[in-house]
């Protein structure tokens, strides 16, 4: 190789790889330099990720990924998946949303939907900043992240919501072979027309299994509870909105959205039956579901 | 005589603070903390007292008005309970209390004249 070949070879421009993930009707276009990490998308967000970009007025939300494995605290591409969101930090000023944890650190702006984020090159920070993006749109709508599993059976759509332990993992694996599981972890309820509905998204729990990307108009939610028999119970509006309010994820210390959160938990009580679920280990559960 | 004096020196007033959010479904009161997130649901009594809760009124006067009046309860059991609503609910920051009537706050401050 020339001299010549080498210093062309070293001034070319750095292709830039774009990813699209798209939860819940809502695209957010990555960028990305590094090919590795394109191609860990695409196996990290499989149905839920396309290669090429919508029509630009689709996607009003953009991240350039900076890969930055120096930094202390990063994660490495082996690494587990952090536990709990002790050290996170969301908040809004001069019009930014600031976001960091101990793996990675990030902006963005709502107005113009342009963002940057730093971390290593892992899964699990993009992870996050995704649902904190979601969790922060969503608010201002009255729709939500939530810590539920969901399915699909019969064209309508339940959620099941709960804790860690409360059995969301136990409740999707014991769905029969007609319900199409939405995800085992966190649902993504959007308004319709006539109501509420659920959205599959590729945030998985124990079952690390990718939800299907599809959705459906929402049923009901049930809140889990294991115990010896099946059993469905009615509960008040209060009880409904501040267990739903217990489950919804959000990060950002903001009065304005948390209020805006409260009012969309309330509104969803008004239209979603919302009732306890006390389940046994076996799949007889699901014929109480219809 | 000495009753009304004595209350007067040991007015309690409340007011609803503006970091909160709340609403009525089906009869019950709730109410969120949006400094915390602590969530509250107010029985039928709380919720006279919240309803109530102008900054203006002293709490005695609340109580009286409304609480014994509407649900016939004794003045000593019922301002007792208040009181243990209030601090509840303040420790929080969802009431406001002071010893003196509450003003808005944009009347309070001269900076926003």
């Amino acid at each position: 190789m020339s001299a010549l070949t080498a210093i062309l070879e070293t001034a070319a421009p750095t292709a830039l790889e774009t990813r699209v993930v798209e939860i819940g009707g809502m695209p957010i276009a990555l960028r990305t330099s590094s090919a590795k990490f394109a191609g860990m998308l695409q196996d990290r967000y499989a149905g839920f990720v396309t290669t090429q970009s919508a029509p630009g007025d689709a996607v009003r939300i953009r991240f350039e990924i900076e890969l930055n494995d120096s930094a202390a605290g990063t994660l490495g591409p082996d690494a587990d998946e952090p536990e709990g969101e002790d050290d996170l930090q969301v908040a809004f000023a001069s019009g930014l949303w600031r976001m960091s944890r101990g793996d990675f650190s990030a902006e963005w702006d709502p107005a113009t939907g342009q963002g940057t984020i730093r971390q290593a090159l892992n899964p699990y920070s993009l992870d996050s900043v995704l649902r904190i993006v979601h969790s922060l749109v969503l608010a201002r709508r009255g729709e939500f992240l939530v810590h539920a599993a969901s399915a699909i059976r019969n064209g309508r759509a339940f959620l099941f919501a709960g804790v860690s332990g409360a059995g969301k993992t136990t409740i999707s694996r014991l769905a029969p072979a007609d319900a199409t599981l939405l995800t085992d972890e966190i649902s993504y309820v959007r308004k319709s027309a006539t109501g509420y509905d659920a959205h599959g998204t590729p945030f998985a729990g124990e079952l690390a299994r990718l939800g299907a990307h599809c959705c459906a108009p929402l049923a009901a939610l049930y809140l889990l509870r294991q115990g010896p028999e099946n059993r469905i119970e009615e509960i008040d509006s209060a009880a409904a909105t501040q267990a739903l309010l217990r489950n919804i994820l959000f990060f950002a210390h903001d009065a304005e959205l948390v209020q805006a959160v409260f009012e969309g938990a309330c509104a969803f009580v008004q239209r979603v039956p919302v009732r306890q679920l006390t389940f046994r280990k076996d799949a007889s559960v699901w014929e109480l579901l219809v | 005589m000495s009753k009304p004096r004595r209350r007067t020196m040991n007015a309690t007033y409340i007011a609803r603070s503006s970091a909160i959010a709340s609403r009525v479904l089906a009869g019950e009161t709730m109410v969120m903390s949006v400094v915390d997130s602590t969530f509250f649901t107010l029985n039928e009594v709380a919720s006279t007292i919240w309803r109530a809760a102008d900054g203006i009124t002293p709490l005695h006067e609340i109580v009286i008005r409304h609480v014994c009046r509407e649900f016939e309860v004794p003045e000593e059991d019922a301002l007792l309970d208040a009181h243990e609503f209030v601090r509840e609910l303040s420790a929080h920051g969802i009431l406001q209390v002071s010893d003196h009537p509450i003003l808005p706050a944009t009347a309070a401050s001269p900076g926003t004249q």
